[in-house]
C-alpha cells in the first residue's frame, strides 16, 4: 500500500513539473514569440518604462469596408469623437435613422434593429440595439498586434472545390 | 431736502461764470472718455473665461465638459473661449447679451443651478436659449472663427463636405443645426429638429 502512494506521488511530480521543464527547454525562438504575444512590452526589460507608441488615427475616409463573415457588423468607417449615445440622446441615429437617411445620405440601421427578441417590429430602435458601440467600432490606422490567420467562408469553399476538380 | 434740490438743480442751469465754453467742452469730453472707457474695461473683465468659470456652476458643468471637446484643446491650438461662442462682438449686441446675463446672475444668488441635478434639470432650457439665438444670427459666433467662404472642401470628410456644399452652402441650414453639443453634452433631445 505505501509503495502504490509512494508510486502516486511520483507520477503526481512528474506531470507537475514536466511543462516547467519543457518550458525551460523551449528553444530560443519559441520564447521570442512567446515574449512578443504575451505583453505589449515587446522586449523592453522589466525594469524599465516602454517608450509608449504614438497614438494611431481613427480612420475618416467615409469607404465602407469589407465584411468577414454575412453577420458581421459593419465597421464605422468615419470618426464619432464627441458623440453621445446615453439615456438622453443618440446621435448615430441623428443620421441614421429612418427618417434622418434621406437628409444625410447615410445608410439607415437595419430593419433586425426594430425587432424585439420575439421577432416583432417595434415603432422605435430596440432596446437591445440602442447601444450601437456594443457592436459598431470605428477602426484605427494601425498594424496589428498579432498576425490575423482568419479564413473567410467563401475562400474556404472555393479552395475546397478547386481540390475536389482535380 | 425739496430746498437742497432747488439749489443744485439752480447751479445746474446757471451759466458758467468762471469757465470759458471751450474748457467746458474740452473738460466733458475728456471726462466721457474716461466713464465710457472705464465701463467698457469693466465690461471687458466681465467678458473673459475666468469670470465666467468663476462660479461653481460654470466651472463643474459647463467648463468641465468642455476640455474633452475640440474647442478646448486641437492640432491648431486655437481655444475658444466661453466669450468668443457666447457674446456677440458688436456692441450693441454685446450690451444686449448682458442685460440678458444679469438674469442669470440673479439665478446665480438664487441657487435656481446651483447643483448638478437642478442644473440638468434646467439644461433643455439654457440650450435653446442658446439655440435661438445662434439661428437668429446665422450663428455669428462660429463665423467669426470658421469662414465657409475659406472652407477648403477638398480638406475634409466626405460628410463634412457633403452637408456643408449642399445644405449649408444654399443657406438651408446654418451651423447650429447640425452642430448642436458642440462644446458641451446636450440635454435629453426629444423633438429637435434633426434628433
Ligand atoms: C475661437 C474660435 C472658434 C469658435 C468661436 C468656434 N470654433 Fe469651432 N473650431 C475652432 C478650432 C480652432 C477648431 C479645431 C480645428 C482643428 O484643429 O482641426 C474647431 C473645430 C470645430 C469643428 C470640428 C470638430 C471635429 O471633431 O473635427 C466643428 C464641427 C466646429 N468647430 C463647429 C463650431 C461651431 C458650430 C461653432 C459655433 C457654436 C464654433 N465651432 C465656434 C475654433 C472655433
Ligand atoms: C447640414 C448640416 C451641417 C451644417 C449646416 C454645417 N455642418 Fe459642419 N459638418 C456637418 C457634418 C455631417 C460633419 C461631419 C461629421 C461631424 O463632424 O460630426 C461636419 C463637419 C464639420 C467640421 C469638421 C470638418 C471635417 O473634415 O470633418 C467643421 C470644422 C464644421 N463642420 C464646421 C461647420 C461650420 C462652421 C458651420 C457653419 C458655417 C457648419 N459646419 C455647418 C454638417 C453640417
Ligand atoms: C465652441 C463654442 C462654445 C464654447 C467655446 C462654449 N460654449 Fe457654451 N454653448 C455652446 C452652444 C452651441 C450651446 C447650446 C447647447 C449645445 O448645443 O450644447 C451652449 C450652451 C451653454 C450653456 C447652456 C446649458 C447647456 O449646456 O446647453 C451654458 C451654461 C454654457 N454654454 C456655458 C459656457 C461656458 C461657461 C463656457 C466656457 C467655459 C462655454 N459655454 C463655452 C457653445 C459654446
Amino acid at each position: 500500500m505505501k509503495k502504490l502512494n509512494l508510486a502516486v506521488i511520483a507520477s503526481l511530480l512528474v506531470v507537475a513539473v514536466s511543462p516547467i521543464m519543457y518550458s525551460l527547454n523551449a528553444n530560443a525562438a519559441d520564447k521570442e514569440t512567446i515574449n512578443s504575444v504575451a505583453t505589449l512590452r515587446d522586449a523592453t526589460p522589466i525594469d524599465v518604462q516602454k517608450e509608449p507608441n504614438a497614438i494611431p488615427k481613427v480612420v475618416n475616409k467615409d469607404i465602407k469596408q469589407g465584411r468577414n463573415y454575412p453577420m458581421q457588423p459593419p465597421v464605422i468607417p468615419h470618426t464619432t469623437r464627441s458623440y453621445e449615445v446615453n439615456k438622453n440622446n443618440n446621435k448615430c441615429m441623428s443620421c441614421h435613422s429612418r427618417h434622418r437617411t434621406e437628409k444625410t445620405q447615410a445608410p439607415m440601421v437595419s430593419v433586425t434593429h426594430y425587432m424585439n427578441r420575439d421577432g416583432n417590429f417595434l415603432a422605435e430602435v430596440s432596446p437591445r440595439r440602442y447601444f450601437c458601440n456594443q457592436c459598431h467600432v470605428t477602426q484605427l490606422d494601425a498594424k496589428p498586434l498579432v498576425e490575423n490567420t482568419f479564413t473567410d467562408m467563401h475562400s474556404l469553399m472555393k479552395e475546397k472545390s478547386k481540390a475536389n476538380k482535380h | 431736502m425739496k430746498n437742497l434740490l432747488k439749489i443744485g438743480w439752480q447751479t445746474v442751469r446757471k451759466p458758467s461764470g468762471y469757465y470759458s465754453l471751450g474748457a467746458l467742452v474740452i473738460g466733458g469730453f475728456i471726462a466721457g472718455i474716461i466713464f465710457w472707457g472705464g465701463f467698457n474695461t469693466a465690461l471687458e473683465v466681465t467678458n473673459t473665461e475666468a469670470f465666467c468659470i468663476s462660479c461653481h456652476e460654470m466651472e463643474d458643468n459647463v467648463y468641465e465638459e468642455m476640455k474633452t471637446t475640440i474647442h478646448f484643446s486641437n492640432r491648431s491650438g486655437v481655444r475658444a473661449t466661453c466669450p468668443d461662442c457666447h457674446v456677440p462682438h458688436a456692441w450693441t449686441d454685446k450690451i444686449a447679451r448682458k442685460m440678458q446675463a444679469s438674469k442669470e446672475v440673479w439665478g446665480m444668488l438664487f441657487g435656481t443651478i446651483d447643483t448638478r441635478e437642478k442644473f440638468l434639470a434646467h439644461r433643455r432650457g439654457l440650450a435653446e436659449n442658446e439655440w435661438r439665438r445662434l439661428k437668429a444670427n446665422d450663428s455669428l459666433e462660429c463665423r467669426n472663427c470658421h469662414n465657409f467662404d475659406y472652407m477648403d472642401f477638398t480638406e475634409q470628410s466626405e460628410r463634412a463636405s457633403y452637408q456643408h456644399s449642399t445644405a449649408l452652402a444654399d443657406g438651408e441650414k446654418t451651423c447650429i443645426d447640425c452642430h448642436k453639443g458642440i462644446a458641451h453634452q446636450l440635454p435629453n433631445m426629444k423633438g429637435v429638429e434633426g434628433w
